[in-house]
């Protein structure tokens, strides 16, 4: 059950983290701001628990869904409005 | 890669070495024009921006033509504050603060004057976990900080539920129904791709309040759609 490889900070959390810490740093590994060491433990916790890997996975899906609402809504686009109200502010 | 390589690949809003912290030269020109009163000028940042915001301001107000009212009145603040805009941010993300301002009094009620930044620090003080506590096991039993029940995956193919039309609409909605400051940074940088250092520039905020709003807000996005998903489960 515990690993035994013992390379990131050795004598502590043997699954790297728990994962109510892991679901806090999802977003700083995904931006990739994670400080080094964090980054070692968040992978090992990684390679070692399903349901954290099942949750970050979650978090991509997510963001790839959030950014296809991009193309959701057909703008307008009233060019012509905004040119009238570019000549009446250019007067 | 060669230089040439380089600014081939960062053609477009990101030019720069240091994107999103000062108007690059072809901004320069472009706000010299609009000074001037070039009306192409004009055309020409409408075209670049103008689809852009309409879908940011359709974020913050309940339909398509409350959000058009914001874009022009957009337009109208920026034709206003050319002359006192001081080039200390890129015209996009000037442009976008005007908006996302105009936006929030317009889609929420509180007319009341907080500033974003105020109302930034305010979401990011608050105790808010990506995941409830009662998800994970506590520090009386074995495992503790653990998931308590494992993690079910959302479906077989996950890609294409997330993706599909019911879905993205129930994400919309969720979108709609973050607090204010978590709506503005998950739309500008998650559903625009704005940069971090652009999402800043645009809000007003820091750095460090915009990775916990980015944070906060994507979490909640995830466990809306897990809600989702288990509704959509227990009808089958």
């Amino acid at each position: 059950m515990s690993p035994t490889d013992g390379s990131a900070n050795p004598g502590q959390n043997p699954w790297g983290l728990d994962c109510n810490e892991f679901v806090e740093l999802v977003t700083a590994y995904l931006e990739g701001t994670l400080g080094a060491d964090d980054r070692v433990n968040f992978e090992k916790h990684l390679s070692l628990c399903g349901s954290c890997r099942t949750y970050l996975e979650q978090m991509g899906l997510t963001l790839r869904a959030t950014h296809a609402l991009h193309e959701g809504d057909v703008p307008t686009g009233a060019l012509e409005t905004f040119r009238k109200a570019f000549r009446s502010w250019k007067r | 890669m060669t230089p040439r390589e380089v600014s081939g690949r960062a053609a477009g809003h990101h030019a720069g070495a240091v994107p999103g912290t000062a108007p690059s030269t072809d901004e320069l020109s472009l706000i010299a024009s609009l000074r001037r009163g070039d009306e192409s000028a004009f055309a020409e940042l409408v075209r670049r921006h103008g689809a852009m915001l309409q879908r940011v301001a359709r974020m913050f107000v309940p339909s398509d033509s409350v959000a058009e009212e914001v874009v022009q009145e957009t337009w109208l603040g920026v034709l206003q504050g050319l002359e006192r805009f001081e080039g200390r941010s890129t015209l996009k993300t000037w442009i976008f603060r005007i908006l996302v301002n105009r936006a929030r009094t317009r889609g929420e009620r509180e007319s009341r004057t907080v500033s974003f930044s105020a109302l930034a620090a305010e979401e990011c003080q608050a105790d808010d976990p990506a995941v409830g506590p009662d998800r994970f096991r506590d520090a009386a039993v074995a495992y503790p900080g653990h998931w308590t029940v494992p993690l079910p995956r959302w479906g077989d193919d996950p890609e294409k539920w997330v993706t599909s039309q019911e879905t993205l609409q129930h994400l919309r909605a969720a979108l709609q129904q973050l607090p204010p400051a978590q709506r503005s940074v998950v739309t500008l940088h998650d559903v625009q791709e704005f940069t971090a250092g652009e999402v800043c520039e645009a809000l007003g905020i820091t750095e460090a309040n915009q990775r916990v709003l980015l944070h906060r807000g994507r979490s909640k996005l995830r466990r809306a759609l897990e809600t989702h998903f288990e509704k959509r489960g227990a009808m089958a």
